[in-house]
């Protein structure tokens, strides 16, 4: 029991919980749709091509972590809609347009960050996520912005599920697709903005498909998925950081690597006992 | 409110005038000019690459065309909700998370209207739409697990849930063995009593024949429409398939081989 209690009495570490815990329920629910509609590479791309915001961010106000958020929120919000115009009218294939836009961009964030002496520690927590650092501030951005995105996912379920299974069919019923589809880049911005503080730009991709990728192994309706990622990607939060409080190991890696193991499971277990 | 449009009951439930659509730089429909009467069969026949899903999705709203002038009961197809476009088989994600009953459910998306969630009437509309196809004891299913029928009817119920008029069947019958495919033609007979519009692509010019009050053969352009008596001439599918077609006056009929099969890539014209 000590075992358990015993990291609660810090009170980082309890913000770093909750944080880590939101931040998965609410990946795990976006993520449902990167998953499905096979957006991991875009999800990866969004969340590298926001450094040079956190880092203009981060030099304008020199070196304060509480206002990045923002600067994190707006960059993602204008790279989403930026990537999704880009890849619809770009005269190369869409995948290596957004490779293209998201190493240039992620260049230039560490180019900026580099440009500050002794910048390799925030640069790594930038990179790498630093939950243990969260700010009773970050805290409830994160739990406000996080219910904010679960609130537009549950108004606008079905539009959004259909939407993903058959385009033609949200074309033909006449529903406002282009919003639609904007709306859901927007919804992932915000998810990456949400997750920056947990696991950081260069994991973020795991905490949008892993969870989800886990629970789409293990049942067969949308609900369901969502429920079932989102608890998986709750316990990967907590049981990750209980591992690198004990094992001193980096927190978001300590989260994402949790996350993959339950994923080996749900694998594994799906070749030797198929549904 | 998503658009909702009244019908002009003195306009043909569908009306094309000179259509003309280019894809990728080459010409895809040209000259294409019919109109269909409300409850008619239609079935859309020619080789692969003909334009049968270009027209389609021209007639379903979702492709815009080169020009020329497509109206659904008088107005164009992009304010009605009442076109249903059934994919082709290849073209759906078979493993997504959804049982069967959720899927003829996003047929009444747009009748519902923006952050409703489905009341016991609408659940009552899918329940009764399954019914209707016979597949009401399959509602809870994972679609992939259903048979390549029963996915069709699956289909055929959603477009009885979005209330369609004019239902557009992208090559339904490929892939199924006989007795699926004539379940399915049966079905379309049963539904004729609800004055539903269809237009079918297929490659079969027998149950063409048999199931269709008329038959188009496309090639890029018409080049025949009329019943299939007037349609089915050796000299007229010649024209339509080219080399590409074995024609013989078997016993029972005219029976014609298709040489061409399957996809070419005429089907991926809509992106989101």
């Amino acid at each position: 029991m000590s075992f358990l209690l015993e990291p609660l009495q810090y009170e980082f570490m309890l913000r770093g919980l909750l944080a880590s815990v939101l931040v998965g329920i609410v990946c795990a629910v976006v993520g449902s749709y990167v998953v499905l509609r096979g957006m991991a590479f875009f999800g990866d791309a969004l969340a590298h091509t926001i450094l040079p915001g956190i880092a203009l961010g981060y030099l304008i106000n020199g070196g304060t972590r509480d206002s990045l958020f923002w600067w994190a929120l707006g960059t993602a919000v204008l790279a989403a809609w930026g990537i999704g115009a880009i890849s619809r009218r770009a005269q190369v294939r869409e995948d290596t347009a957004i490779g293209i836009i998201f190493a240039g961009m992620f260049a230039l964030g560490i180019a900026l960050i580099s440009t500050v002496r002794s910048y390799a520690v925030d640069l790594s927590h930038f990179l790498f996520g630093d939950v243990l650092g969260v700010s009773p501030h970050s805290l409830w951005l994160i739990a406000i912005f996080g219910g904010i995105v679960l609130a537009v996912v549950a108004a606008f379920y079905k539009e959004f599920m259909t939407l993903s299974f058959d385009p033609v069919l949200a074309m033909t019923l006449r529903l406002p697709v282009n919003l639609l589809n904007n709306l859901l880049l927007g919804l992932i911005a915000v998810t990456v903005a949400v997750s920056l503080q947990t696991v950081g730009v260069a994991l973020m991709v795991a905490m949008l498909v892993t969870p989800a990728a886990t629970a789409s192994l293990l049942t067969h309706r949308l609900p369901s998925m969502m429920g079932l990622a989102a608890l998986f990607a709750a316990l990967s939060g907590l049981i990750g950081l209980y591992l690198s409080y004990y094992l001193s190991i980096a927190s978001g890696a300590a989260i994402v690597l949790t996350a993959t193991v339950f994923f080996l499971l749900a694998f594994s277990w799906k070749r030797i006992k198929p549904v | 409110m998503y658009p909702r449009i009244d019908h002009q009951s003195d306009k043909p439930i569908l009306d094309v005038h000179d259509l003309h659509v280019r894809y990728n730089g080459r010409t895809a429909l040209e000259k294409i000019t019919f109109h269909l009467h409300v409850g008619e069969r239609v079935a859309v026949v020619g080789p692969n690459g003909a334009g049968k899903s270009t027209l389609f999705k021209v007639v379903a709203g979702v492709l815009p065309p080169n020009s020329g002038e497509v109206t659904v009961s008088g107005s164009q197809p992009s304010v009605h909700s009442c076109i249903a476009y059934i994919p082709q088989r290849s073209q759906v994600d078979w493993n997504f998370p959804v049982s069967v009953a959720d899927v003829v459910m996003m047929g009444r998306s747009a009748k519902l209207g923006p952050l409703n969630w489905p009341r016991k009437r609408d659940w009552e509309f899918v329940q009764h739409a399954l019914e209707t196809v016979e597949i009401a004891d399959l509602s809870g299913r994972q679609i992939g697990q259903l048979s390549g029928g029963q996915q069709q009817r699956m289909f055929i119920a959603r477009a009885l849930a979005q209330e369609a008029e004019l239902i557009l069947m992208d090559e339904p019958l490929s892939g199924l063995d006989t007795p699926a495919q004539e379940g399915l033609l049966d079905l379309l007979e049963v539904l004729r009593g609800d004055r539903v519009t269809v237009m079918l692509a297929t490659h079969d010019l027998d149950q063409a024949a048999r199931h269709f009050d008329r038959i188009m053969l496309l090639n890029l352009r018409i080049i025949a429409f009329g019943n299939p008596a007037e349609v089915l001439h050796s000299e007229k599918l010649l024209q339509a398939y080219g080399g590409r077609l074995r024609t013989m006056d078997g016993q029972e009929g005219l029976l014609a081989i298709d040489d061409s099969c399957c996809d070419d890539g005429e089907h991926d014209h809509v992106h989101n």
